[in-house]
């Protein structure tokens, strides 16, 4: 190991994890990339040697598999710095509508996993009294729509986890940042119809939370304009919001 | 299907659009009539397949790089301003730059892509000691000088026309800093800017900017730019080694009207730039590597300013021998229409290094116009003179010029075609480039 500081990325082989991941080696942080698939992070890994010369650890992780979660957390070479949650499953609303197994399967992906695992480093953190947790939410999670009410209300779970983590962990000197990032261009959303001028890449959002990490900022809406949308959104009165089809 | 357009939004054509996630999916994706895109920016039909466009920009990865000789193994989707950001704070840049940032290493390659240093360093495809290609049959495989090498060297300039380029190894330049040492020379007319330009072939960078709405005694005049990479030792105090490479803060929002850009703005936006660059003129300064090589990349989006049918740029280049009465000419006929525009760009070149490569030695000169009225025709007559000049047009920028044009520039275009089909033999891999120029019809 080195003097450097250290991020773990949850979901390193998502292309918001992967940017993330990048950011972080950019600024000299070494990177450990962690995913089901151990397999399918080595070119990332070889990509970040490459560019940035520092260290990276691969480490498989599920975020279904909670049973493991306390095994992984102690099974860490060392206890890094930064730990960032981009795991999660966007799901397709219509199935899980009717299919409990693919809406359980949203559910845990986004809210309990991402929950528990970012709540266990937080023990690990106030113990040491230092670190930073970064939780990958949704602009999803700040009101259910028709359209995506499954994910969205995960989401919303793991935003109000997060923001009771926060409140918590600041008085040990550990920030706990909700980062909601709104439409972007990845392999989740090929395919989806995405409104251009609210749609960011994602080094975007990868340099947003290395910044907000760095800023000590709580919430990151990752474009400005999504603060202002979802303040609309949230406050329509019921009566209207019911009517929207959106 | 998606409307695909190249750089300059003409022409704007329907294609499918893949974005392949794994080199599997790439071969998946290869069917009748695809063609491989990086970043978009080539200006005209290069980079839209003729039934289906192939987007690399998610291959982004680099594989390895070994600091001790510059060696780098990348995908292909890799963007030239990624390479400048992630290793030029650790001293090393491309060897070649073209004038945006914002193109692929693939798209680099494939069209051979030239810097302001082509007249002594070469092209972009001089500096690629291999490439990992899927061929149009399926095969994937590893080309190089000594591998494949017919693969190879049409492939390097081959407008993608020989398959998808997935991987490439390269080697980057060592620098000591991202500063670059500018001279400016301002030079009267045609003659005072290619007697510059013959002047600085000892420079490793050099460009002109050329007023082309000048006429008269004023016709051709210029301002020249020199540049070397500039030492440690003669930065100002307290600079970085490497500059910070800035978003662009400025853009163009919208399209602007197609009257935005007339003779009476051209005319004026000329002469203002021209007396500003000629008070620099004389000595010699020190500027970050991005506004040098890449001034217009600090406005995004800045094909708008043409308005939405879009614009064409006209690159040719003229051999030594003929270049200065031929140039004159084209200046002179480019004048008296008034409309071209901001960016007139005169340039020496060197050999080029693939079977199709743009450069020749000679005069290279770069024209923007605004796609209205008769500009097609006006076009066709200025190829008239290219051609009888021995010269060509450059396929990246290109989207009009005929195939009577291409065939009598690029006399190894036989020798191109044998080993495309003997990679391709079904011709799966076409653009609407390739249709309208070199496919079979």
């Amino acid at each position: 190991m080195t003097s450097r500081k250290s991020v773990l990325v949850l979901g390193g082989s998502s292309d918001i994890g992967r940017a993330a991941a990048r950011a972080f080696a950019k600024a000299g942080y070494d990177v450990g990339l962690a995913g089901r698939d151990v397999a399918t992070l080595e070119p990332d890994a070889a990509d970040l040697r490459a560019r940035y010369a520092i260290d990276v650890g691969l480490y498989k992780f599920d975020v279904l598999d909670t049973a493991a979660f306390a095994g992984f957390v102690s099974g860490l070479p060392a206890l890094p710095d930064v730990v960032v949650s981009i795991v999660g499953l966007l799901g397709v609303q219509e199935n899980a509508e009717s299919d409990l197994a693919h809406a359980t399967a949203i559910m845990r992906s986004n809210y309990e996993g991402p929950s528990l695992i970012l709540g266990l480093f937080a023990e690990k953190f106030l113990g040491r009294g230092s670190g930073a947790l970064v939780g990958v939410s949704s602009v999803a999670g700040d009101r259910g729509r028709a359209s995506n009410y499954v994910y969205g209300s995960a989401k919303a779970g793991f935003s109000a986890f997060l923001s009771g983590l926060r409140a918590r962990a600041s008085r040990g000197g550990v920030h706990v940042v909700t980062v909601k990032p709104g439409f972007v261009r990845t392999k989740m959303t090929d395919g989806m119809k995405l409104i251009g001028p609210l749609t960011v890449e994602a080094p975007v959002v990868g340099d947003a939370i290395l910044r907000a990490v760095e800023n000590k900022t709580d919430v990151v809406y990752v474009s400005g304009k999504w603060r202002l949308v979802m303040l609309i959104i949230k406050t329509l009165p019921e009566a209207v919001f019911k009517k929207l089809k959106f | 299907m998606t409307l695909v357009s190249g750089w300059g939004r003409f022409p704007v054509v329907d294609s499918d659009v893949l974005r392949p996630r794994s080199f599997a999916a790439v071969g998946e994706a290869v069917s009748a009539g695809t063609v491989a895109r990086g970043n978009g920016r080539a200006y005209g039909d290069a980079a839209i397949g003729a039934t289906r466009t192939v987007t690399m920009t998610g291959f982004d990865r680099v594989r390895s790089f070994d600091p001790a000789t510059g060696r780098i193994r990348l995908e292909a989707g890799v963007l030239l301003s990624d390479l400048i950001d992630t290793f030029g704070s650790r001293g090393f840049l491309p060897f070649v730059v073209p004038g945006t940032r914002f193109v692929s290493v693939g798209g680099a390659i494939a069209a051979d892509v030239h810097g302001k240093n082509h007249h002594c360093e070469g092209g972009f495809g001089r500096y690629v000691d291999s490439l990992l290609l899927r061929t149009g049959q399926g095969e994937v495989i590893e080309v190089s000088r000594e591998q494949n090498s017919d693969a190879f060297f049409a492939t390097v300039g081959g407008m993608g026309l020989t398959g998808i380029i997935l991987e490439a190894t390269m080697r980057l330049r060592r620098v000591e800093t991202g500063w670059i040492r500018e001279r400016v020379i301002s030079a009267s007319d045609l003659d005072a800017a290619m007697r510059a330009l013959e002047a600085g072939d000892a420079a490793t960078y050099s460009v002109a900017w050329i007023d082309c709405v000048a006429r008269g005694r004023d016709l051709g005049r210029s301002l020249i730019y020199l540049g070397e990479h500039a030492g440690r030792g003669e930065l100002a105090g307290g600079a970085d080694a490497f500059p910070v490479g800035k978003e662009s803060r400025l853009s163009v929002p919208v399209d602007l009207p197609s009257m935005a850009l007339n003779r009476t703005s051209v005319r004026a936006f000329n002469e203002l730039y021209y007396r500003m660059g000629a008070r620099r003129a004389g000595g010699s300064h020190v500027v970050s590597l991005y506004p040098y090589f890449f001034p217009l990349d600090s406005v995004g989006a800045w094909n708008r300013i043409y308005g939405k049918r879009g614009f064409l740029q006209h690159q040719c280049v003229i051999p030594q021998a003929g270049a200065r009465a031929v140039l004159g000419e084209i200046l002179d006929c480019v004048a008296r229409r008034g409309d071209a525009s901001f960016l007139a760009v005169l340039k020496k070149l060197g050999q080029g290094d693939g079977i199709l490569s743009f450069p020749l030695p000679g005069y290279t000169l770069a024209l923007d116009f605004p796609v209205k009225g008769d500009i097609l025709n006006f076009l066709d007559e200025i190829d008239r003179l290219v051609v009888a000049a021995g010269g060509r047009l450059y396929l990246a920028k290109d989207a009009r010029q005929s195939r009577a044009t291409f065939t009598a520039g690029y006399p190894a275009l036989q020798r191109f075609n044998a080993i495309r089909k003997s990679l391709d033999p079904a011709g799966n891999i076409r653009s609407k480039l390739s249709q309208r120029l070199f496919d079979e019809v």
